[in-house]
């Protein structure tokens, strides 16, 4: 199992050096630093000194990939692609370019996004499948084909609706809630009440049909069949059989996902003012603070390299059959 | 009509960069039509697909988005009236379209601000000058919307009816000689008698189900009398911040969500299709690096790959606009450009799954014959694997196209999205959002978005299950 692990865990290293490689073409080499700096002070009156000073402030007035001015390691570790790329492997953000450390940004934006990701990946689960056995349950009779339309049109209405309904309702009609905004301790609680439910009743229609299919694709197997002709209930069947085999792919599934509940959600969070890092990515992209970008992006794939171990690892705890190869 | 045609010679044709696309994309699926229609085994799946009732209503409400995003999409610059010395022809900065004219009413009408559905007056008070000298705070009458009324609070709900009604009836008559034409058409390419066929059609006894697209179509045809009787003396959906109507703004959107929609996939596909199958044909080092390519764009989170890749094309645009001659143009390659990266961030998932199912082909005996005959690698690829995986890009293509529409929306939130300037849904909840906290509520622009939206997802999703339940043969064994 051990050597299974460390092998993976070679095989993200090629990985994650492509990310950065890519990163650092992409904010590097297709445009240049003078672009960005040109950008940032504005397309008029921009002098050389100012875009030099601008350069000078954020470490990019160093070469690329290799200093010739410098002597032994310098020659390597004194460029933009050590500086700002190869450092990242080490988690070392930097500065942005408005000059915050970035690091400590991200473990402090951390906690907020966890608090709202938490409940809506475990009460998201917990509605889709029970919407899902419902169905099932129902099966071919008008309940599971009024379900079906019902879910199809919930997965085609647009996620800002969701939002923007849900703060117009509950949040400036009835007050039930704050509309936006965030605090630390119990009393984040009543601020994330909203945007839990209404990222919830979002995820049900694609989710619950997903799962409907996974559960009914289940139900057409053989040891369903001989469950029912052993005589016991529908109940047991569903809850005891299909289900407890169905959850295989759902669990896996939603593996991949838990490492990702770090980086919060861009929208949800921005929309609710709460002051996780999906909203810190937002405000870097309205900002155009290529530092942040840049170290999200790389702390998304890093995370999402992560995911996909977690889930080749749980696919081998919860499926013996799946050999470790 | 002379006046039409002489008028349509003096337009100068812009062909923006997506227009091209989108009239390439026309020209394939034609093709692909005429192709389909020849082959039995190809015509079977998708007559299964018209013949669900939820497959025909779709396609028809699919069918009417497109034809307004078709007329959006041909592109021309007018003449201005000044000439040069040596009478050169100058033409106007501004790209219009087929569409624009049709709605130039529309477009040209514009109020001073904000202003709701119906209304003949001004959304905000300002002060006004009577005519005796005195002034005094007062909602405006609008300059376009009711402005045909004498007393808008008397005459207003009567004037609307009469016009409504007046309009339903426009399109009762011409849905009618619609639906008995098309009747028409089906009793004589049957070769019935023409009351047998109405008849048919009429309890809905036809292979096809076309009482349902007479239905659908029959709505269609009362919405759009309804608004062209309505829309050229009322801002039916009322005005935006700049005064602008927002009934205009809705219809000109549609272009935007279908390219996303379409062109991002038409850019993906090539990859996806020949990255996929070598994969999973030849194995090996091809496959590790083919999937070492798919895992690594994948690894990065899409909103951030996207932002990132859309912040560095905007840096590019702004340090060069004398690539640009409009500011259309300009638009036009951001849209394009967010639809590669979009079909870049995309094309992964159809790669994987058409490599998985290359790889099942591969071992198939019929491809093992092939091998064993000596035929060249590239050829089993394209005569024999290709067909037979078809089906999979089909499906995955109409599943994604809801998907895409519904992400242009985020991304313009997010500021990542299509251009500023150029219409679209995204664009209008981004701009009407930060209008909630006024009092009343600004609701138009963000209703008429979320509804146009809506009905184009809704209807992308039930042809998308219709198309799946053909295409998919492990769905079809299950039956």
């Amino acid at each position: 199992m051990l050597a299974y692990i460390v092998r993976r865990l070679l095989y993200a290293v090629p990985i994650l050096i492509g990310v950065n490689l890519l990163t650092f073409l992409l904010f590097f080499v297709v445009n240049t630093p003078d672009d960005m700096a040109r950008m940032h002070l504005g397309m008029k009156h921009v002098t050389p000194e100012a875009i030099e000073q601008w350069k000078a402030d954020r470490g990019y007035d160093k070469p690329l990939l290799y200093n010739a001015q410098e002597t032994g390691m310098g020659r390597l570790t004194e460029t933009i692609f050590f500086e700002k790329s190869v450092r990242l492997f080490a988690f070392q953000f930097g500065r942005s370019d408005a000059g915050r450390d970035i690091g400590h940004d991200i473990a402090q934006r951390m906690w907020p996004s966890l608090a709202i990701a938490v409940p809506i990946l475990v009460f998201g689960l917990l509605a889709n499948i029970t919407v899902a056995l419902l169905l099932v349950f129902f099966r071919a009779t008008y309940v599971d084909a009024i379900g079906v339309v019902v879910l199809v049109a919930l997965m085609s209405i647009s996620a800002l609706f969701y939002i923007i309904a849900g703060q117009y309702v509950i949040g400036k009609l009835l007050h039930l809630v704050p509309i936006s905004g965030y605090d630390g301790g119990w009393q984040a609680l009543k601020f994330i009440v909203l945007p839990v439910a209404v990222a919830v009743l979002y995820g049900i229609g694609s989710g619950s049909r997903w799962y409907r299919t996974l559960f009914l694709e289940e139900a057409g197997k053989d040891y369903v069949r001989t469950a029912r002709a052993k005589g016991l209930g529908e109940r047991v069947v569903l809850l005891r059989h299909i289900l407890k085999n169905a959850l295989i792919p759902i669990l896996t599934g939603v593996v991949v996902l838990l490492p990702l509940l770090f980086m919060g959600s861009l929208v949800l969070e921005s929309f609710f003012g709460i002051p996780g890092l999906g909203s810190y990515t937002i405000d870097a992209i309205r900002a155009q603070d290529f530092a942040i970008v840049r170290s999200m992006v790389f702390l998304g794939s890093v995370l999402y390299i992560i995911g996909l171990l977690l889930t080749d690892i749980s696919y081998t705890l919860v499926d013996p059959r799946v050999r470790l190869s | 009509m002379p006046e039409t045609l002489t008028y349509l010679a003096t337009l100068k044709p812009v062909l923006l960069r997506t227009d091209a696309l989108v009239f390439l994309l026309v020209i394939a699926i034609g093709g692909f039509v005429f192709y389909v229609r020849r082959h039995v085994h190809l015509r079977e799946p998708w007559q299964r697909v018209f013949a669900r009732r939820s497959g025909m209503a779709a396609a028809v409400v699919l069918s009417a988005f497109v034809a307004v995003g078709l007329l959006d999409s041909v592109h021309f610059r007018e003449p201005l009236e000044q000439r040069g010395n040596d009478g050169e022809v100058f033409y106007s900065v501004e790209v219009l379209s087929l569409l624009d004219l049709a709605l130039r009413p529309l477009k040209e009408r514009s109020e001073k601000t904000y202003s709701a559905p119906f209304a003949t007056h001004l959304y905000a008070k300002e002060t006004l000058e009577l005519p005796d000298g005195s002034k005094v705070r007062d909602y405006p009458r609008l300059l376009y919307g009711g402005a045909h009324l004498g007393d808008p609070e008397h005459e207003r709900w009567p004037d609307i009816l009469q016009r409504s009604s007046q309009g339903l009836i426009n399109g009762t008559v011409a849905w009618l000689i619609f639906a008995l034409l098309w009747v028409g058409l089906l009793a004589h390419h049957g070769s019935r008698p023409y009351g047998w066929m109405l008849r048919q059609v009429v309890a809905g006894r036809t292979a096809l189900p076309w009482r349902t697209m007479l239905v659908t179509a029959g709505m269609i045809f009362l919405a759009v009398a309804w608004a062209m009787e309505l829309a050229p003396h009322y801002h039916i959906f009322g005005t935006d911040k700049v005064g602008q109507d927002v009934f205009y703004q809705t219809l000109k959107s549609v272009r935007t969500a279908l390219v996303i929609g379409t062109l991002t996939t038409l850019v993906m596909l090539p990859f996806a299709l020949v990255l996929g199958i070598m994969a999973g044909y030849f194995r090996g080092w091809v496959d590790d690096g083919i999937q070492y390519l798919y895992t690594t764009l994948n690894s990065i989170p899409g909103v951030l790959l996207i932002a990132s890749a859309v912040l560095m094309l905007q840096v590019y645009i702004d340090t060069h606009p004398e690539l640009f001659e409009t500011a259309a143009e300009r638009a036009d390659l951001r849209l394009l450009f967010l639809c590669i990266i979009l079909g870049v961030t995309s094309w992964t998932t159809l790669c994987r799954l058409l490599r998985g199912e290359a790889m099942k082909l591969q071992g198939v005996e019929y491809v093992q014959a092939a091998v064993a005959f000596g035929v060249r690698d590239r050829r089993i690829m394209s005569r024999h694997i290709l067909p037979n995986v078809m089906h999979i890009v089909l499906i995955t293509v109409v599943l994604d196209f809801s998907g895409l529409v519904l992400a242009e929306a985020i991304l313009s939130y997010v500021g990542v999205g299509v251009d500023p300037s150029m219409h679209s849904w995204g664009n209008m909840i981004n701009s009407a959002r930060l209008e909630m906290a006024r009092e009343p509520m600004v609701w138009w622009s963000l209703l008429a978005a979320f509804v146009f939206m809506f009905v184009l997802v809704l209807a992308a999703n039930l042809l998308a299950d219709a198309v799946r339940d053909a295409f998919d043969p492990r769905l079809r064994r299950g039956r």
